[in-house]
């Protein structure tokens, strides 16, 4: 699985990078999490709006969110 | 009666009666309006802001950009600038924003509309209008930031500008058709109620700071103090309140509640409205942001239209109120 959280590079892109490395954690999965901050690789995918959640090349959350276990749930179903 | 009245009944209880401040003082005065404004700001703001989240949140960016690229010119910055009301602005969606409408087809000009219509015109800045100006000037307010926002982004498509925008921009295109996950209604509520939380936590201190010095200048200066300095008759008071509002962008929430006083004081309305304007159009953070994607003399020539535009606006209705 690749996840990787794609950014601006602004505050709560970070963030988002931070907690997404602490739910893969407590997961228990051993997945790097990549942060890019690459903005055409954002708009290349169709969208707009920064940070976004990228597993597997799908993006799974669009915008920031501090909740944690809906990354987890997301990752979980992905 | 106004629906407000119970918060006028509060703020006077506290006041007059918890406070034991005694009544028609000066103190009385700027204690009442403090507790009075902020409760019913805040009121508003949460009110508003969560309505506004529930429909963004059927409008994403990627919607609206399928809705312009269909668009011819004139619409288009019509439809735009009508877009950028609901559409949250911060820095760092300007260039994803830029990157995504001009490479999926949407003209340079209607581009220009969006991004000066929606740091513009949001829903914080017209609360904060209504609630201490009441509802026609805030109705001024969108009316002419609208005419602004169409008219400046047509300008600038007339002016056949692109060779000006880094070139890179246009060497990619991007598909505009994307699947977006699905939200359901549960997660919509989440997502308006987390938004609200999220602006209420950024703005309340400058709010607060705002009424404050506010209700300390509602107290303690003389009415029509400022009306020799900055009213409707001193030529220079329009052109220099847009200068002082474009490094205040981050400050906006805490700007409005002070400038409300500073009209009671003597300021003159056009004057205010355009100081407001330049605060939220005109952020010289965007300015540093865009030249990822543009060149300095196209950030000139936006902001320039944006700033005359604004200026009239400002003399207008000092001329007209």
């Amino acid at each position: 699985m690749k996840i990787q959280v794609l950014g601006s590079g602004c505050k709560t892109c970070k963030k988002l990078y931070e907690i997404t490395q602490k739910a893969v954690a407590e997961l228990g999965l051993s997945e790097n999490v990549e942060y890019i901050t690459d903005i055409q690789k954002i708009v290349a995918m169709g969208l707009m709006q920064s940070p976004v959640l990228v597993v597997d090349g799908k993006p799974i959350l669009i915008g920031f969110t501090s909740d944690i276990e809906k990354i987890k749930k997301l990752i979980k179903g992905n | 009666m106004s629906i407000f009245y119970p918060v006028k009944l509060l703020a006077d209880w506290l006041t007059y009666s918890v406070f034991i401040i005694t009544p028609k003082t000066l103190l009385a005065d700027a204690v009442n309006f403090f507790i009075y404004d902020t409760i019913k700001i805040f009121i508003l703001l949460g009110v508003i802001i969560f309505a506004v989240s529930i429909i963004r949140s059927y409008l994403p960016p990627e919607k609206i950009r399928a809705v312009l690229s269909h668009k011819n010119r004139y619409t288009g910055n019509v439809v735009a600038s009508l877009f950028g009301i609901v559409t949250p602005f911060c820095s760092c969606s300007a260039i994803p924003l830029f990157l995504g409408f001009i490479q999926a087809g949407v003209p340079l000009g209607t581009t220009f509309s969006f991004l000066v219509a929606s740091p513009m015109i949001n829903e914080v800045a017209l609360i904060l209008l209504f609630g201490m100006f009441g509802w026609k000037i805030a109705l001024m307010y969108i009316t002419s930031g609208l005419i602004i926002s169409i008219l400046s982004g047509i300008i600038i498509g007339k002016m056949k500008v692109e060779s000006l925008v880094e070139p890179f921009v246009y060497q990619n295109t991007v598909n505009r058709n994307v699947d977006l996950p699905s939200m359901s209604r549960k997660e919509r509520i989440t997502y308006a109620l987390d938004y609200t939380k999220d602006i209420l936590k950024k703005v309340w201190p400058y709010i607060l700071i705002g009424i404050g010095i506010g209700a300390w200048i509602h107290g303690y200066v003389p009415a029509d103090f400022l009306a020799q300095y900055a009213g409707s008759g001193k030529w220079y008071a329009v052109p220099l309140a847009v200068l002082i509002g474009i490094p205040l962008y981050s400050n906006a929430a805490g700007i409005i509640p002070l400038v409300s006083v500073l009209t009671e004081k003597g300021v003159s309305m056009g004057t205010t409205l355009a100081f407001m304007m330049s605060v939220t159009a005109l952020s010289l953070p965007e300015f540093m942001i865009l030249k990822k994607v543009m060149k300095i003399k196209l950030i000139f020539i936006f902001a320039g239209i944006v700033a005359v535009g604004i200026i009239f606006t400002g003399y207008l209705f000092n001329l007209v109120i």
